[in-house]
């Protein structure tokens, strides 16, 4: 059936795929453990969660996110991502440009601690705060005696998510900034730029889909943070909830819809981050590729 | 413009990159800077541009001190080592990005900078690549970019970096050329770093040649090849070959044979004689001449390079044969160099 010219490509072909991979019940026997792992850990939760969201029907699911409580967490998590989102991107912008862009004493260790968020249990993050900023504290005094309120308020959300999310940003732009080196800027400043300029105009656009990217996932966590936030919050209802707490509260209450309707929005939120997350990988990798050419 | 380095010295963490270096460079002039990596040539540069600041000394544009002043307000133009082009602008926002960033009355309109930017595109041969991005060009064109977007701020000094050190051979000859005629036509004063004698020699109006921090010496090509003054440059600058020798009565001697050169106004003692292998004498008798044995012989291109020990010590030392002299294939060959220079042992 097949003509001898491609038969004869055959052998070669065969004998090479050997050498390279491994043989077919293997392939199938791993291929299908990856497929029922991510079935059963990652698709099938997020199914539930769906399903259980709108186990009363639609009506019931609009209903729940409806309430009042719900909408207030809904506004807390999006004022507390729109908060502390923009610091980290102008923190982590910063400690990338000194990391990569100049040498001082001290370096690796700035480094180290810009990871510490990630190696720390959030809880703890939470934590400290409290024995920052609590009643017994050590600025609890000071801050009561000017009427101050950091704990069970939004300051004290926004504090801990700011902590939690701020290797995102930082941790993204180093490694590419660093790669880059100083050579684009130099050439900014000897042809007049000022250093403005040369941020503006150069250094920013050199890194903006990394910085993107490290935007779309600091987001994610922020809105999504539990651990640290949980601590600080207080869990007051319409006040101090975010999404991810307000979640708990009404699973506790056995309030199955309410409790998945939100839990669903935050579900949501993650699909379309990866969504968005994968299409930059795609543009930001074929840039990557056009410009690593020189 | 007229550019002076007057006892720059510069430092990198209590390490010495440059040792009182001082160097004039006229209005108008073709400079090289040469040497072997670590010699302190792109340290050089990157003084006179404002990308470093010197520890010790000053640099002068004309009669004014420019080594207080800022890379911005030298106004030079800087050519990189990797040309350093902003990836994300076309080819012509690239050349123009000098002049957009200039502040106020002396920033141009966005068509006068269009304008510029495609008339320098012209002058560099680039013209209907203005709307390419870097990733989308040749080496060798962004390496024209990379000089067109310098020259458009009418920069008072031209800098470049191993111009056309990431370049095949071909390209680079060809670019070596059309650097020479732009800097004809323009006039501007230029200075290029490269580690490439021939790209040196053929290219530059002078060459200052470097080694370890320190200027070797400044002079035309001529100067440098025919009358090197120091063990380095002879070595350095096209191909040498070197003897231990002895000077006694106004004579050189190997062993204790006088080779046949007068050196009355040398110091008697120890020496070493430095010669280009490719200039000297075959003779025939020896009485007064270097005499070895033919050790190795490679053919190289039109010539032949012999290596032959000379003496009890078995000095190696090397000499070009023409392909059918006879001498190539004789054990024993002598010779004396044509031209000569004697160093003191070190």
């Amino acid at each position: 059936m097949a003509d001898p010219e491609i038969k004869s490509y055959e052998p070669h072909h065969e004998s090479r795929s050997a050498a390279v991979t491994e043989s077919r019940p293997v392939r199938i026997t791993l291929t299908t453990v990856t497929l029922i792992f991510l079935g059963i850990f990652l698709l099938l939760p997020l199914i539930i969660v769906f399903k259980e969201a709108f186990a009363r029907g639609v009506g019931a699911y609009f209903q729940s996110l409806g309430d009042a409580d719900t909408r207030s967490a809904i506004r807390l998590t999006l004022l507390v991502a729109a908060i502390s989102v923009p610091l980290n991107l102008v923190f982590g912008l910063s400690a990338a440009w000194a990391i990569a862009k100049f040498e001082f004493k001290g370096k690796a260790f700035l480094t180290t601690l810009i990871d510490l968020p990630f190696s720390v249990s959030p809880v703890i993050s939470g934590l400290v705060y409290v024995l920052l900023f609590g009643a017994q504290g050590l600025l609890g005094e000071w801050l009561k005696a000017h009427g101050i309120q950091i704990l069970f308020a939004v300051p004290g959300i926004v504090l801990a998510t700011v902590f939690v999310t701020f290797p995102f940003v930082a941790r993204e732009l180093i490694p590419l900034m660093q790669e880059q080196g100083n050579g684009d800027e130099e050439a900014a400043l000897s042809l007049g730029a000022s250093g403005w300029q040369a941020f503006w105009y150069v250094t920013l656009p050199n890194v903006k889909w990394g910085l993107l990217y490290g935007v779309l996932l600091c987001n994610a966590r922020a809105m999504g943070e539990f651990g640290a936030v949980s601590v600080v919050s207080g869990h007051i209802r319409g006040l101090t909830n975010t999404m991810p707490l307000h979640v708990e509260i009404l699973y506790n209450e056995y309030n199955a819809v309410g409790a998945f309707a939100v839990a669903s929005l935050l579900a949501g939120l993650a699909l379309v981050t990866l969504v968005l997350k994968t299409l930059l990988e795609m543009r930001y990798g074929a840039e990557i590729a056009a410009t690593r050419g020189h | 413009m007229e550019v002076r380095v007057v006892n720059v010295r510069k430092e990198f963490e209590r390490f010495p990159a440059l040792h009182d270096v001082s160097l004039d460079i006229k209005s108008g002039e073709l400079i090289a800077l040469l040497g072997p990596s670590g010699s302190g040539k792109t340290t050089l540069l990157r003084l006179i541009a404002g990308l470093e600041r010197p520890t010790k000394g000053a640099i002068f544009f004309g009669e004014e001190d420019a080594s207080q002043k800022s890379i911005q307000e030298r106004n030079v133009g800087f050519v990189f080592q990797h040309y350093a082009l902003f990836r994300h602008m076309t080819v012509a926002d690239n050349i123009g990005f000098g002049l957009k960033v200039r502040h106020g009355a002396a920033r141009p309109r966005a068509q006068e900078i269009r304008r510029r930017a495609l008339e320098l595109l012209d002058l560099v041969q680039l013209s209907g690549l203005e709307k390419r991005y870097p990733a989308q060009l040749s080496g060798g064109q962004r390496q024209r970019v990379a000089l067109a977007r310098a020259m458009a701020i009418e920069p008072k000094v031209l800098l470049l970096d191993e111009p056309f050190g990431a370049l095949d051979a071909q390209v680079r000859r060809e670019l070596r050329r059309w650097l020479r005629e732009i800097h004809d036509r323009t006039g501007h004063t230029t200075v290029f770093v490269t580690h490439d004698q021939e790209e040196a020699l053929e290219l530059a109006d002078r060459v200052v040649v470097m080694s370890q921090g320190r200027i070797e010496q400044v002079g035309t090509a001529d100067d440098i090849y025919d009358t090197p003054n120091s063990p380095f440059v002879y070595s350095f600058i096209g191909e040498s070959s070197s003897l231990p020798v002895k000077i006694e009565n106004g004579e050189v001697w190997i062993a204790d044979r006088p080779i046949g050169l007068q050196a009355p106004h040398a110091p008697p003692g120890e020496a070493v004689l430095h010669f280009r292998p490719h200039d000297v004498d075959l003779l025939d008798g020896c009485s007064g001449c270097i005499a070895g044995t033919v050790a190795a012989s490679r053919r190289v291109a039109g010539t032949r390079r012999v290596e032959l020990e000379i003496g009890g010590e078995r000095q190696r030392v090397e000499i070009e044969l023409p392909v059918d002299h006879p001498a190539a294939q004789k054990s024993r060959v002598a010779f004396r160099p044509r031209r000569w220079k004697l160093f003191p042992t070190a």
